[in-house]
């Protein structure tokens, strides 16, 4: 939103900036603040649509978990609403589910992605699978939940074929309704998710690293045990983190098939805004959204450490 | 998050490590088998509920034209924007500014693990009310969603390239920076430029967090405000969608390669960092 009023953003470097843009390619190795500046100026668009995109918005919902609703006075009240109840609940239950939903994808889209790295460059397989993953990655919501329903419901089709086989799954206790069911769900955007940040960690790894391995001596195990695996580690766990985050960000998939009946923090913070409130607790829902960023602060706080380690061997 | 690039062509490998990786032992193949089940049959009992009819008549429901013409616009204004934005500043970066190019790549990651339901929280109270009547509002936030998708495949793509050369080259011949960038490095990112593009749209015609709470009836709000009254008709619409972008992000793939190879190039594949000796740019 560029025309927002509020505007703090890079403020004096813009405005200097703005000036030396017209010459950005002659600043050379000149180490005063001016060429410094100019050297930036490339990059300044780009910040101040971040800024106000992104950086504003996450700014102002710090704040306003802070205020009181109408009168904007200073309050914790609102943290204290989002961290207990239902509500604390519903980040237990988001924990849980994004943990589960970026581990069990993370594996199974690392066994995915070997497949096909393994497999000879240019293949129709090769390209069939990524360019897939590339847009089922991108599925979610409604769509995703019928796709599902349609086949694993309770009166569905693959429900049915596996009941002539003997598997009554729904009088086992099964069902797509709780968090396992959506855990379920949720690979089927996670493990293509996966195989799309992984792939390229698994073609930094160099052939030449492997045939001096085997010269010598070592074992495939062994290669990965010493070589291949403390070298794709941090991008794996780093790839992880991102998925915990995708699981976490998932609201309409979620809202699709429970339609709320399990507590969770992004459908919390979607009724917030669509005006399902408690008098006096307006807020809270930023206050909700505050501790998403919390969250989300720790883990790409550890993915940015992941990823200088991951660095040291991938470029 | 995925990006159709060259890839520059693989050095010779020795002939065992070809070997190697030529072959997909009974493992391999239990893995994609099984991947493609689970990926397969959910697809295939839906488009059997739907049925083939429904197809038909996806185009005369009520909404259906105005909502996808409403996500089309969207579509064609974010990709602008996203591309106007991202493209020469991630040229820039990889130029001029190689040590911000890891600053770059956590700044675009942002979008992916920040929600979307808490974005709009945050924007839906800063934004000023002109904006807020008008769905371009969505449009702005798309760029941000569409980021990280963009950088990668702008990046992957440059990785392929020798840009300094190229650059070096186009300067000793009198161009300037809008020159080399227009007549010089655009032309080589065709191809990435292209895959950004399909996955932005992809992207947009999906959205549906941002654009029910700001409550706007784009396509994928109709679909859902449809389900209500005919789940068939819904279901055949989006996933119609699905197999649209899936079969035209093959052919780019398809086109790159055989364009790659013509021109002496590697395999054109989605989202692949480059293996390249020495770091381009630095």
């Amino acid at each position: 939103m560029p025309q927002t009023d509020t505007v703090a953003a890079p403020g004096p470097r813009a405005g200097s900036g703005a000036g030396a843009a017209s010459s950005p390619t002659r600043a050379g190795p000149l180490k005063s603040a001016g060429a410094t500046l100019a050297r930036y100026a490339g990059v300044i668009p780009f910040a101040i649509y971040v800024a106000l995109g992104l950086l504003i918005p996450v700014i102002a919902i710090i704040v306003g978990a802070f205020q009181a609703p109408g009168t904007g006075a200073l309050t914790t009240a609102n943290l204290g609403t989002a961290t207990h109840g239902v509500y604390l609940q519903g980040f237990e239950n988001s924990l849980l589910l994004s943990v589960l939903a970026s581990v069990i994808p993370g594996i199974l889209g690392l066994l995915v992605a070997y497949a096909i790295y393994t497999a000879k460059r240019g293949r129709v397989l090769r390209q069939v699978v990524i360019t897939a993953s590339g847009v089922f990655a991108n599925f979610g919501g409604v769509p995703l939940a019928f796709l599902f329903i349609a086949s694993f419901g309770s009166t569905a089709l693959v429900t049915g074929w596996l009941g002539d086989i003997g598997l009554h799954i729904w009088d086992w206790g099964f069902t797509l309704y709780n968090l396992a069911g959506v855990l379920l769900v949720y690979l089927y955007f996670q493990v293509p998710l996966m195989v799309l940040v992984i792939l390229p960690a698994l073609e930094g790894l160099r052939p030449a690293w492997r045939e001096a391995a085997e010269n010598l001596g070592a074992r495939g195990w062994q290669y990965w045990r010493h070589v291949g695996g403390p070298v794709l580690f941090p991008s794996f766990l780093g790839c992880v983190l991102l998925l915990f985050g995708s699981s976490m960000s998932a609201y309409a998939t979620a809202e699709a098939l429970t339609s709320g009946t399990i507590p969770l923090t992004s459908i919390q913070i979607g009724s917030f805004l669509n005006g399902n409130v408690i008098a006096g607790q307006e807020n809270a829902g930023k206050a909700l959204a505050l501790g998403m960023i919390v969250i989300i602060a720790i883990v790409m706080t550890a993915y940015a450490l992941l990823q200088r380690r991951a660095a040291r061997w991938l470029r | 998050m995925a990006a159709v690039t060259q890839a520059p062509p693989a050095r010779p490998a020795s002939a065992p490590a070809r070997a190697r990786r030529g072959r997909l032992p009974a493992w391999r193949w239990a893995i994609l088998a099984v991947a493609g089940i689970y990926f397969l049959l959910p697809l295939y009992a839906a488009l059997r509920f739907a049925g083939i009819k429904a197809y038909g008549s996806v185009f005369s429901r009520t909404g259906f034209t105005d909502a996808l013409w409403l996500s089309v616009r969207l579509a064609i204004v974010t990709t602008l924007i996203t591309l106007a934005l991202m493209v020469p500043t991630t040229v820039y970066v990889h130029l001029r500014l190689p040590r911000l190019r890891r600053l770059l790549e956590g700044i675009t990651i942002l979008p992916i693990v920040i929600p979307p339901v808490v974005l709009i929280v945050g924007v839906l109270q800063v934004a000023p009310g002109s904006l807020k009547a008008t769905p371009w509002l969505l449009a702005l936030e798309y760029v941000i969603l569409a980021m990280p998708f963009a950088y990668r495949a702008i990046d992957t793509g440059l990785r392929a390239l020798d840009v300094k050369t190229l650059t070096e080259a186009a300067g000793s011949l009198g161009a300037g920076w809008g020159a080399t960038l227009w007549r010089v490095i655009l032309p080589n990112l065709r191809t990435a430029m292209l895959s950004a593009t399909v996955l932005i749209i992809a992207l947009v015609l999906g959205e549906f967090t941002m654009a029910s709470l700001d409550l706007y009836e784009t396509f994928p709000v109709w679909i859902v405000q449809f389900d209500q009254t005919d789940a068939a008709t819904s279901v055949a619409a989006s996933l119609g969608a699905l197999f649209v972008t899936w079969i035209v992000l093959m052919l780019i793939t398809w086109a790159g390669t055989r364009q790659a190879r013509r021109t002496g190039g590697g395999e054109v594949t989605l989202f692949t960092v480059a293996r390249t000796d020495t770091p381009t740019g630095s």
